[in-house]
């Protein structure tokens, strides 16, 4: 089996995809003869043509509306969102008509499509490349997200979502596309939309996490399990809508102790979803508060401030140290 | 069927006359060269690693310098992110494009009538046409003018823009650099419209084809758009033909998608070396005078370099400073939590 990271994860399945299903159709800006500004749609307009993937006009609303109409009309459209924060022209789509059409028509229309969306910082983007608004996504019922961490998941991820009856919008942490390669197999296999993957076992702390905080997460944990002796379970969440209840209280359960780490800003993020969530499946076995690391209530700042928005291992170190304190 | 010629000033082709001021196209010259030195040399600074992704206007200067200097420094300026140019023009600084480009500052400084660049494709030609209108409500004689490229036509906040511009008789002026290439995607994948400028008739606006690398042509189309927004015959559209010589960005190959051939020809169309052979035909600049403008210009931005290297690394906690008037207790406590982690 071949160790690939995650451009490469994705681009395989987009092709396997492409091959084995006549409906499937890419679409975005650049993602054709340019191969898409990350290189994820590489070579795939080479092999499959204009009609396949198409390089669309500058229109995010058009993308994603046009996108809509293909999957009730009976294909299986993958689209594409250049970076997150060029989302919100197109948003509207998603909330008012993707994440709705099956409700709005009593089950007889479904919108089964992918929007592909590289988010996330720890680039040195420039200005607006570097939003994490899966927030304003999970607030939207009908439309389920996922977040892949490794390339494994990326691929199974994507062959879950594209057999899913509805809307799914995939996050690709920009900063972990290229960031480590992993053995992927050839050929479909799918990472079930749900589930949360115990990323590192741990009986003193639940770490939730998703994207690119993962490998932060990690890294963190084996400091703490060296340096303070005690072992937090990383748990990667994976999928953030719908979350993954009955994982998120197991865990809280055995271990009585939580973080939650993101990136977006803190007010109204996926974290108080995970902390809500814990209250109602595990608060009798709380030993202490719990915690949120996040990013800063703040637009992204340009890149010289960066390394102090985002959460670093002094920030998510101190929030896990004062957690197995108390 | 309307057509919709190509206004033009310079050369063999002209339809209207000369009518910019001598001493203006000599300080168009001066600025164009300047923005093609700062271009240059902060690509090369982004290839060492200095500054961050920078996306150079490098065949465009006629078009960015020649349209801001046709306007006055009243006029409020919505610019997008390849326009440090025209901001320049308008009143920002080079050193702060090099520290925005640096991720340290903002794209706009001082009291520069401008909005800071728009990163979102066409998001901000809205926000022009508000400007100009609450201009005209408060008795202000000023226009707004909107700066986008062919790509963002295809948005639906331009068509909106345009819509209600044309509705309000709003004392805008969208002006549309036409470079040929939304990153890969070429106009013709972008429209089946043969022109951008005749997107404006549907709107009841004034639409207008100008060669974009004819700078006195931009010059004056600018300024005719402008006299007639004051007149109060409503909004213009410009589509200015030109062609980016360069990379979208420096994070762009355009090897990729974009032939070879026709960069050869448009960079026969080079818009500062036309510029200065009209100036040396007409006795206004001669060669010597226009290479001791060139070597200005290179002492001129490394030392502007230099002053924004020399800058301190930033404050960490600067970045809180102007999100709210009133900042809520729990983003200073934010704040104050940033603070005890850097110590
Ligand atoms: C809403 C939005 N979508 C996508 C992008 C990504 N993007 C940045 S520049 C660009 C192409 C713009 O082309 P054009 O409007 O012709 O302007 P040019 O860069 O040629 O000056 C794209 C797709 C963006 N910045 N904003
Ligand atoms: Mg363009």
């Amino acid at each position: 089996m071949a160790e690939i990271n995650m451009v490469t994860a994705i681009n395989q399945a987009l092709a396997e995809l492409l091959a084995s299903d006549p409906r499937v159709v890419l679409l975005g800006e650049d993602i054709g003869v340019n191969g898409g500004v990350f290189r994820v749609t590489e070579g795939l307009y080479e092999r499959f043509g204009r009609d396949r993937v198409m390089d669309t006009p500058l229109a995010e609303s058009g993308i994603l509306g046009a996108a809509i109409g293909m999957a009730v009309g009976g294909l299986r459209p993958i689209a594409e969102i250049q970076f997150m924060g060029f989302l919100y022209p197109g948003l509207d789509q998603l909330i008012s008509h993707a994440g709705r059409i099956r409700h709005r028509s009593l089950g007889a229309l479904s919108v089964p499509m992918v929007v592909r969306i590289p988010y996330g910082g720890g680039i040195r983007a420039p200005e607006q490349h570097a939003d994490s608004a899966e927030a304003y996504l999970v607030h939207t019922p009908g439309l389920k997200v996922v977040v892949p961490s490794t390339p494994y998941d990326a691929k199974g991820l994507l062959y879950a979502a594209l057999a899913q009856d509805s809307p799914v919008a995939f996050l690709e942490p920009i900063r972990l596309y290229r960031l480590g390669r992993m053995e992927v197999p050839e050929g479909p296999y799918q990472v079930p939309i749900g589930p949360s993957r115990v990323a590192r076992e741990g009986r003193d702390l639940s770490l939730f996490a998703w994207g690119a905080m993962v490998p932060l997460a990690l890294a963190c944990a084996e400091e703490i399990a060296r340096e303070d002796g005690a072992e937090v379970e990383v748990v990667d969440l994976r999928t953030l809508a719908p979350v993954d209840v009955e994982g998120i209280g197991r865990s809280v359960r055995k271990t009585g102790r939580a973080v939650v780490v993101h990136e977006a800003p803190m007010t109204g993020g996926v974290g108080a979803e995970v902390v809500a969530t814990i209250n109602e499946t595990a608060f009798w076995w709380l030993k202490a508060p719990v915690a949120r690391v996040t990013g800063f209530d703040l637009p992204y700042p340009p890149y010289a401030w960066e390394e102090f928005y985002l959460p670093g291992s002094k920030r998510l170190l101190k929030a896990l140290r004062e957690t197995l304190r108390e | 069927m309307e057509t919709w010629p190509i206004y033009r000033v310079m050369g063999p082709d002209a339809n209207d006359e000369d009518r910019v001021p001598d001493p203006v196209k000599v300080k168009i010259y001066e600025d164009m060269v300047l923005l093609r030195t700062f271009d240059e040399k902060t690509i090369t600074l982004q290839r060492q690693g200095r500054v961050g992704t920078f996306p150079p206007s490098i065949g465009q200067e006629a078009s960015e310098i020649a349209s801001a200097h046709a306007l006055s420094k009243e006029d409020w300026l919505a610019p997008s992110y390849r326009d440090h140019g025209a901001l320049y023009v308008h009143g920002v600084p080079f050193e702060n494009v090099i520290l925005f480009a640096m991720g340290k500052a903002s794209s706009i400084s001082g009291q520069v009538r401008a909005l800071p660049t728009s990163i979102p494709i066409a998001t901000h030609l809205p926000h022009a046409v508000g400007l100009a209108w609450a201009a005209r409500r408060q008795g202000e004689a000023v226009v707004a003018m909107a700066y986008f490229g062919d790509g963002g036509t295809s948005e639906g906040d331009f068509h909106e823009a345009l819509n209600f511009a044309g509705v309000l008789k709003a004392p805008v002026i969208f002006f549309c650099q036409n470079n040929g290439w939304a990153i890969s995607v070429p106009v013709r994948w972008q429209t089946a419209s043969p022109t951008l400028a005749q997107k404006a008739l549907a709107y009841g606006v004034h639409g207008q084809r100008v060669d974009g690398n004819d700078a006195l042509a931009v010059y004056q189309a600018v300024k005719a758009a402008r006299e007639r927004a004051l007149a109060g015959e409503g909004p213009t559209l410009i589509e200015a033909l030109t062609y980016r010589l360069g990379p979208h960005t420096t994070a762009d190959d355009p090897s990729r998608y974009r032939p070879l051939e026709e960069w050869e020809v448009w960079r026969q169309r080079d818009p500062l070396v036309r510029l200065g052979r009209y100036l040396a035909e007409r006795g206004l600049l001669s060669e010597a005078e226009q290479a001791a403008i060139q070597e200005r210009a290179r002492a001129w931005i490394n030392r502007a370099v230099e002053a924004a290297e020399a800058t301190p690394p930033v404050d960490p906690t600067a970045m809180f400073r102007y999100l709210y008037a009133e900042p809520p207790p729990r983003l200073l406590a934010q704040m104050q939590a940033l603070q005890e982690e850097i110590g």
